[in-house]
């Protein structure tokens, strides 16, 4: 069973037994951006995905605020 | 991965630091390393009143947080913008900063904008030339004077803000991008209170990746807004972190470097002339009396006069 990563309102379908940071680098996702949640606890990226699950991926980039320089 | 400091399993591996945590030893570290980025840096002492200015976001609500578990004597501004963008982002963002102070029993101060200034920030920009298109030119220099303001005002030492590392470097690679020396030399963790009207300004959060101010917002269970204020999408600066995130993630500890070689450049000199010069040709304003670098008004009075006179004005 393939593992589903769920970035806002975007879900992947990615295979089990590769580490997040891994599954991550192949969807063109930094792994820089986003902070792993396996059922409602945050988990490293070293974590090797489990057939079937969900990882919930918290977006971390913010801003745009007084967008000029400063 | 386990954590360095008692060998259970790590949430956060901090590759620019070669330190994996867990979320016990991660939810003390932020607080230590606050403090002595505070001391380094010499932000403020234990007996200062500290203002921080807050969003509902992640970055500035932890700091709040942080700040208040350090003990410091720490109250909140929340500025109300009147951004609605079909999701009532600005009643949302306040409601989280009300919930925070709240559950904590702390002083959170609020400035409506349309209520003191006649028009929400969506409104006013669409009245000037200034924010005509985007508003975040008008929304940017109408925080910075109120924040300014509201610190004077009601007695503060100092305002803090929740930039973190992302933000300073952000900022930082656009003004080199562009050599934009005037903005460089005023760049930094520190922003000295001036006689012609500027409050201190710090930003202690500025030596940590967005990545752990959001991580340690999640492990203390901080309910901050996590979408992204409407008028954010395309903007130039989340361009720039895209690009830095990119080289970070090939080679940890590029936009630390990046950002403390600039501190350590403007240190010894590199952008003194610039600093110097931005003083000299300071003049407080006609109508508020803060600073601004023409004599008369400054742009936060002339571009709200201009809202006010449009409003009124048949159509």
């Amino acid at each position: 069973m393939p593992v589903e990563l769920v970035l806002r309102d975007r879900k992947f379908q990615v295979s089990a037994g590769q580490t997040i940071r891994q599954a991550l680098e192949n969807l063109d996702i930094i792994p820089e951006t986003v902070l792993p949640v396996r059922k409602g606890k945050l988990v490293a990226e070293d974590e090797i995905l489990k057939e079937g699950e969900s990882i919930r991926l918290v977006a971390v980039i913010s801003g745009g605020c007084g967008d000029r320089p400063r | 991965m386990k954590c360095r400091k008692c060998g259970e399993r790590a949430v956060l591996n901090m590759r620019q630091h070669k330190l994996a945590l867990c979320a016990d030893h991660f939810a003390t570290w932020v607080p230590e390393q606050t403090q002595r980025f505070i001391e380094k840096y010499k932000m403020f002492g234990p007996d200062d009143r500290i203002l921080v200015a807050v969003s509902g976001g992640k970055d500035s609500l932890a700091l709040w947080d942080v700040l208040v578990r350090l003990g410091y004597h720490a109250d909140g501004l929340y500025l109300g913008l009147g951004i609605d963008g079909g999701t009532g982002y600005s009643a949302e963002s306040f409601q989280r900063c009300q919930a925070f102070a709240e559950s904590r029993s702390l002083v959170l101060h609020h400035v409506d904008v349309a209520e003191t200034e006649g028009a929400s920030i969506p409104v006013a920009s669409s009245l000037t030339h200034r924010g005509r298109g985007k508003p975040c030119s008008v929304c940017g220099m109408t925080k910075r004077h109120i924040m300014n303001q509201k610190t004077r005002e009601l007695g503060y030492d100092v305002l803090a803000t929740g930039h973190n590392l992302d933000d300073e470097v952000a900022v930082l690679f656009g003004n080199t991008l562009t050599w934009s020396v005037g903005y460089l030399a005023r760049q930094g963790p520190v922003l000295e209170a001036s006689t012609l009207g500027l409050a201190r300004k710090v930003k202690p959060f500025f030596r940590f990746y967005e990545r752990e101010t959001a991580a340690y917002a999640l492990i203390r269970g901080i309910d901050y807004i996590y979408d992204e204020c409407p008028h954010s999408v395309g903007a130039t600066s989340l361009a720039y972190k895209d690009v830095l995130n990119r080289m970070e993630s090939e080679r940890p500890g590029a936009k630390l470097s990046f950002y403390l070689s600039f501190l350590q450049a403007k240190e010894g000199g590199l952008f003194r002339q610039e600093s110097e010069a931005v003083v000299e040709l300071l003049h407080a304003c006609t109508s508020c009396g803060q600073p601004t670098t023409a004599p008369g008004l400054c742009a936060y009075c002339r571009t709200w006069e201009q809202v006010r006179a449009r409003s009124a004005a048949p159509a």
